[in-house]
């Protein structure tokens, strides 16, 4: 079978039962989904499949024939990040990272889909995302941020919970 | 690790009850959300997995006061509906969860999950399944009761005059339900209750019904009337203790939406 990743027509020859997730990683070597809990629960390895984000690691790469998987490697390289790449950088949204592939993909849906800059809003968006370091506030402020289209790296961020990299 | 399960993708609902036959060795995929999981670390291992995502199981449709829902509808497409289905649906999972889960995967999910059984039962809902015998529908009641061998279709129930739904609640990036107790006022001015998370599956609470009137008795009827066990999520003597209050509340719900 075939699926699309990040614009590239790849061609799967893991059994259909295999979960996208392990497809990406092992075979299709697609590394920024992250193999975290794999029940579910903790949303490190969401993508868009077809631009809904699904847990790459409930979903049978069978039940997805033909679809347009999106990683964090196909919203923008280090030099033409996104619009929530560029604020996740911004406001240190991350410390340890693993969280941060699954947390960019489930804020880029909810911001696609016209998700306001309203935290309780982007909680809500964000509530199947799990961050141990306690990340939060930096990661709500970068999506508000991201909200208001691009984030200029040069400038100073006005969050209270940010120590910004100058 | 993986599943070299037969995999089967039927093109519709016919094909669906014919791939499942008697069900035996059969397991079904809808959403996958628990499924895949087990099927990943071999916690299951079917010899044949029936994918439905191209059954045609996916509808809600509406037809004279009566409501009929697909197994394969993500729980998502409930969320709007009325008390007590739809703040139930919302309560699930969290939205990428309750996009991807069914309906259907839901109500036949094992002790700890179901949900949407409170809800459904509450409401009085027939259940369409196939299986050895053929098709038949029964009240959602007697399904549950023993669903082995079956392929759950559809649910169908009429809309309530009133709802009303309390849950209890775990602390979580998820919403782990505790326990959650369902009501309605049928158009007939009767009173259904049903409870998740006071046994392996979902139950009415027809003692609880019979006092509706007074819901101080019919809280304390509903906690003589279940026996939960303890799991990791609490004991069965904090369930039985919180039961009346969430009954209470359900009742008190109702009553200020009459």
């Amino acid at each position: 079978m075939n699926i699309i990743v990040n614009g590239n027509n790849r061609t799967v020859e893991s059994p259909p039962l295999t979960p996208l997730l392990h497809v990406l990683r092992e075979e299709l070597d697609v590394l920024s989904p992250k193999a975290g809990c794999e029940n579910g629960g903790c949303g490190a390895c969401t993508v868009l499949i077809d631009g809904a984000p699904r847990r790459s690691c409930l979903t049978a790469v069978g039940s997805v024939p033909d679809a347009e998987v999106t990683t964090v490697e196909g919203l923008g390289a280090p030099e033409t990040m996104s619009d929530v790449q560029q604020a996740f950088v911004h406001y240190c949204a991350a410390q340890c990272g693993f969280c941060t592939p699954g947390m960019i993909i489930a804020a880029t849906a909810y911001l696609e889909g016209g998700g306001s800059a309203d935290r309780v809003e982007i909680s809500e968006a964000l509530a199947g995302h799990v961050c141990r370091c306690t990340g939060y506030l930096k990661i709500l402020d970068a999506v508000a941020a991201a909200r208001d289209g691009g984030f200029d790296l040069s400038t100073t961020a006005e969050s209270p919970h940010t120590t910004v990299l100058t | 690790m993986g599943s070299s399960a037969e995999v089967i993708r039927p093109g519709s609902p016919s094909e669906a009850t014919s791939a499942y036959g008697d069900g035996a060795g059969a397991a079904v995929l809808a959403g996958g959300t628990l499924l895949v999981p087990d099927l990943h670390f071999g916690r299951a291992r079917p010899e044949r997995v029936i994918m439905l995502g191209d059954a045609g199981l996916s509808y809600v449709t509406r037809s004279n006061g009566t409501v009929t829902i697909g197994a394969t509808t993500p729980v998502d497409a409930l969320v709007g509906e009325s008390s007590p289905l739809g703040p139930c649906a919302a309560s699930i999972g969290d939205n990428e969860i309750r996009a991807q889960a069914t309906v259907g995967g839901n109500l036949c999910a094992p002790a700890g999950f179901g949900d949407l059984q409170g809800p459904l039962l509450a409401l009085g809902a027939t259940a369409r399944s196939a299986g050895a015998g053929g098709e038949r529908s029964e009240s959602l009641e007697d399904f549950l009761t023993d669903r082995s061998g079956r392929l759950l279709l559809d649910v169908t129930y009429a809309e309530p005059a009133a709802g009303a739904f309390a849950s209890l609640g775990r602390p979580h990036a998820h919403h782990y339900t505790v326990m959650a107790v369902s009501g309605v006022r049928t158009v007939d001015g009767a009173t259904q209750l049903a409870v998740v998370g006071a046994g392996t599956v979902g139950s009415r609470l027809r003692s609880a019904e019979a006092l509706a009137g007074d819901a101080e008795a019919a809280g304390d009827a509903a906690g003589d009337a279940v026996n939960p066990s303890d799991d990791p999520l609490a004991s069965g003597w904090y369930r039985t203790r919180t039961l009346p209050a969430l009954v209470k509340q359900v009742l008190s719900e109702l009553e200020a939406s009459a």
